[in-house]
């Protein structure tokens, strides 16, 4: 049986009616895993042994009855800045090439309580700084949709290993839109929630106050379970909220009847491509034929989002990525005196972008820039979250393209500033720390189309209805990749 | 020309909590390299600080202490640099919103009173500490670094620039240590490093308003040293600058042993730590209530404890002061004097034997074996007569060292006072017939002969005779 081909949630019933077991359904995603991930490049490290292994426990579990997790013998996989405890966790770095973890991140304990397997660790954008995963040092991860194309980044990997059914679930992370872009890429579901609602301890930081995990998924009932497992207050992150968090699967309602869908006109701007823009309006149009009120809003300071992001976030990365200096793990340059050492390891072990991003940031944090630099995009983020404030009042969420087009090939766009121009729609959401996701619809010139879906502060409910009904109601969310091209 | 010194204090204090600042490693010292460490207090990558409430509490005690304004909204900043005992490359500090602000303590030098500011204190966590191979660094081939002082609450203290000699200085750290000893938020101990202290010092002729440039000293590591490297610097800098020079603005260490400070790095080479507000952390909102409801536990204060002294039990200032400068020797003479209702005698005692004793044996008094009880039991039985003041300082030695109570003592080695008539009789009259010259001598007039005769007595007595006993008797026999 091609197991791979299910959705989790299918997969959940099979084992829990016990017409599958959850070694049976590991072994077969680690054959493909072997079947496409030579094309995919998904994987940087595997975890076979153990996997199997626990995916036997939970089999003998349930052969005996006893209490088995929410997400038994699922296997999953995590992005490669997890911390996973005694497993690789490299960043896609050559800095943490060798790195093990002593611990486990809080998503890894609590996926691990639910019983899901974990089969390995995947590629990223180095240090999550990217939006192709080019920028990783090990290695190219391929969009399953077409293989000469960028599963977009920086969570690449975990994208394209749910488009490849290489995993039933990833999860990345997203701190200006390394969820959702990949998603949107790879035509996957892709949900970065409310800053503060899943646990950062033991993500490896990129940008603190930007940084949010979550999940990948074949569809909505599947990011909903996900969501369940994974959300929750954690007294290990002082940033992690303290509020209720509620079962998001029943959120998953086919209705949208008198929902008020607001539109920003600022994300609709000359850079939306004419596919992505025809698909985003034939969503709207769906929705209101399905009941929901659709009204036009605009957000003015939509433009100075992404460069009070590209100051925010280079700032904190260049504090956070300073404790790699070769003194007590990773990789270090052997050299006579003490500043060499750092300056050699740093050199050598950080990739063009991580330096430059450090570089932009140790800049703006500088004595006499600090306030003309970082002070004032505080500032705009205040404005922009004022933004959505005020659409909020009349909106109960918002719905946008993901990304201005689709996925591109490898080294189309060699720029930075047209590389950060692709993160455009999804910036200003991870400075308001709203809940944002990304489902798939439609495509454009046979690469899948993103629509993002934007919420008020813990409402991922609401986007999950959306999506549902969406998914319910059209043949455009659900897509399947076609591994195409790859010819070299 | 005549110069005016000006100093200001940066004073660090490791707190006293049980767990670290932003991990729950025990808050202890003297354990084996790098075996007090966890994935937080090592910055391992993906670990994030929580803060130990307890740090916040103790903060706001020593500001309380200090007489500064409580923050109502304070956070925490990254103070950024590269070093090999800075786990994370940046000090979880406080920039510009410290804990506490604008507070001052009142201090004495040469019998006149003067008011020092203090600026702000501020929360942090401590570093690790780099020990290099070899005896001295220029020897070393090699650094080893022990991580488990990372993550150390430490509050800083900093004092307005307004100490104007190193006698001030002086006295300005030694009543901030007794404060803060008093609140029990630390230890407060130079030479294990729970108090450290920078000194800024800078000269400028008289009656000139702008400060002069400053050098910053440290590696302070003794009251003494900060005397001693404040005095040294003062006329360096008076030198340097009748010599025609100027003073640069650096960083300079005391050596200790050469008696003189070095310059470590000037202000060309000083970091730009790029301060910033820790992400990791959300701010602190510090209540009013829980402001309040900590001043309530504050204990009594050195300077309101000395007046109380003062007032209540007629004791003299300078008495008073010594017995406050410590909050351990303080506690110790008020249960004391709560079981023996004689302060004076009380604070004689400590001043003179037990502080001596602690002094010689280099002891801190919480640490010491005798109890308030003991004592006032000692006091005691000096009073019944059961020993006389003088075996009353060999049994206090004794408890000293044995931390056993005084009556055992006194009873084990025999020493009780002979206050028994019969018993001194027969020796009197020994002592009698033994020195006719200067019974003769008495009767004739020269009263003082009597001295001499009690001191045979007591020679006999192995000095337990009553002294008051023997006087009367011997009067009495020779009249």
């Amino acid at each position: 049986m091609n197991y791979f081909e299910y959705k989790m949630h299918e997969i959940i019933d099979l084992l829990e009616k016990k017409e599958v077991s959850a070694k049976e359904v590991t072994a077969s995603i680690y054959q493909r895993i072997e079947d496409k991930d030579p094309d995919v490049q998904a994987y940087l490290t595997l975890n076979k042994d153990k996997a199997l292994q626990k995916a036997m426990e939970i089999d003998e579990k349930r052969a005996k009855n006893e209490a088995v997790g929410k997400l038994a013998g699922i296997p999953m996989a995590l992005k490669d800045n997890m911390s996973t405890m005694d497993l690789l966790t490299t960043c896609s770095s050559e800095m943490l090439y060798n790195y093990l973890p002593p611990y486990d991140a809080t998503v890894v304990k609590k996926l691990n309580d639910a019983d899901a397997v974990l089969l390995g660790k995947l590629n990223m954008d180095e240090f999550a700084m990217g939006s192709s995963t080019e920028t990783s040092a090990f290695k190219k991860t391929r969009n399953p949709f077409n293989l000469d194309y960028v599963p977009g980044g920086s969570s690449g990997g975990s994208a394209a290993a749910v488009a490849a059914d290489e995993a039933f679930f990833t999860l990345g992370s997203d701190t200006g839109g390394s969820i959702r872009q990949p998603a949107a890429y790879c035509g996957v579901v892709g949900m970065k929630p409310t800053y503060g609602a899943i646990s950062r301890y033991g993500l490896i930081a990129f940008a603190s106050s930007l940084d949010q995990i979550g999940p990948f998924t074949k569809d909505v009932t599947d990011c909903a379970l996900v969501m369940n497992a994974i959300t929750g207050h954690d007294g290990n992150d002082s940033t992690s909220a303290n509020v209720e968090y509620p079962d998001y699967t029943k959120a998953l309602v086919n209705d949208v009847k008198g929902l008020r869908i607001g539109i920003p006109k600022e994300y609709f701007g000359e850079g939306v491509s004419q596919g992505v823009r025809d698909n985003i309006n034939d969503a709207i149009k769906k929705l209101e034929e399905l009941g929901a009120e659709v009204g036009e809003c605009s957000m003015p300071n939509t433009d100075y989002a992404m460069p009070a992001y590209y100051i925010i976030a280079t700032a904190e990365c260049s504090s956070n990525l300073s404790r790699y200096d070769g003194v007590r793990y990773g990789l270090r340059s052997e050299e006579n005196s003490l500043m060499e050492m750092f300056c050699k390891t740093r050199n050598k072990g950080f990739g063009s972008e991580v330096k430059s991003r450090i570089m932009l940031g140790t800049y703006a944090l500088s004595a006499g820039y600090y306030d003309a630099y970082y002070l004032k995009a505080l500032k705009v983020r205040n404005l922009v979250k004022k933004d959505f404030d005020q659409a909020f009042k009349q909106f109960d969420l918002l719905l946008t393209p993901t990304a201005p087009g689709t996925s591109f090939k490898f080294g189309e766009i060699s720029d930075p500033i047209s590389m950060y121009l692709l993160d455009v729609c999804t910036i200003p959401v991870n400075l308001a720390g709203l809940p944002g996701m990304s489902i798939p619809y439609g495509t454009s010139e046979g690469m899948p189309v993103g629509l993002q879906l934007i919420g008020k502060p813990f409402d991922e409910s609401t986007l999950l209805r959306v999506a549902y009904t969406l998914e319910k109601n059209t043949d455009k969310t659900i897509l399947k990749a076609g591994f195409k091209g790859g010819a070299e | 020309m005549n110069y005016e010194v000006v100093i200001g204090l940066e004073v660090h204090v490791e707190l006293k909590t049980n767990t670290k600042i932003f991990c729950s490693c025990p808050n202890e010292f003297g354990m084996a390299p790098n075996t007090n460490v966890c994935p937080r207090c090592l910055g391992l990558p993906g670990t994030l600080p929580v803060l130990n409430e307890k740090a916040l509490e103790y903060a706001v005690l020593a500001g309380l202490a200090l007489n500064c304004d409580i923050a109502e909204f304070s956070k925490f900043d990254r103070k950024n640099y590269f070093y090999p005992d800075l786990t994370k490359a940046y000090q979880i500090s406080q920039f510009d919103l410290p804990v506490c602000e604008h507070g001052y303590l009142d201090i004495e030098t040469d019998g006149k009173s003067k008011r020092v500011g203090v600026t702000r204190i501020h929360l942090e966590e401590d570093a690790g500490k780099l020990v290099h191979e070899g005896d001295t660094i220029s020897l070393s081939n090699a650094s080893l670094v022990d991580y488990n002082r990372a993550g150390v609450p430490l509050i800083e203290i900093v004092s307005e620039p307004d100490m104007r000699s190193a006698d001030e200085a002086r006295a300005y750290l030694e009543k901030l240590k007794a404060y803060i000893e008093y609140t029990g938020v630390s230890d407060v101990k130079m030479e294990q490093g729970s108090l450290r202290c920078d000194a800024n010092v800078s000269i400028r002729p008289f009656g000139q308003e702008e400060f002069g440039t400053r050098a910053e000293v440290k590696n302070l590591n003794s009251f003494k040293a900060v005397q001693k490297a404040i005095e040294y610097e003062v006329e360096r800098q008076i030198e340097l600058i009748e010599d025609g020079g100027r003073v640069v603005q650096e960083t300079r260490t005391w050596d200790d042993n050469q008696g003189m400070t070095f310059s470590l790095r000037g202000k060309e080479e000083a970091n730009d730590y790029r301060y910033f507000p820790d992400p990791d952390l959300t701010p602190l909102i510090i209540s009013k209530d829980y402001v309040e409801a900590l001043r309530n536990t504050l204990p009594e204060l050195p300077d309101v404890k000395k007046e109380r002294i003062i007032n209540d039990f007629g004791l003299q200032e300078y008495d008073a002061g010594v017995i406050t400068s410590s909050r351990g020797l303080a506690l110790f003479f008020d249960k004391t004097v709560e079981l023996y209702n004689e302060p004076k005698k009380v604070c004689n005692w400590l001043m003179v034997e037990f502080c001596r004793l602690l002094n010689t044996e280099s002891t801190e008094i919480e640490d010491s074996l005798v109890s308030p009880e003991n004592l006032a039991q000692l006091l005691r039985l000096v009073e019944e007569g059961a020993i006389s003041g003088k075996i009353a300082k060999t049994v206090f030695e004794d408890m000293f060292h044995t931390g056993k109570d005084p009556e055992s003592i006194v009873k084990e080695k025999g020493l009780v006072q002979i206050s028994d008539e019969g018993a001194l009789d027969s020796i009197i009259d020994q002592v009698i017939a033994q020195n006719p010259k200067s019974v003769e001598d008495f009767k004739s007039g020269k009263k003082q002969a009597i001295g001499f005769l009690v001191g045979q007595i007591m020679k006999e007595t192995k000095g337990q005779a009553n002294p008051g006993l023997v006087n009367k008797m011997l009067t009495e026999k020779m009249s």
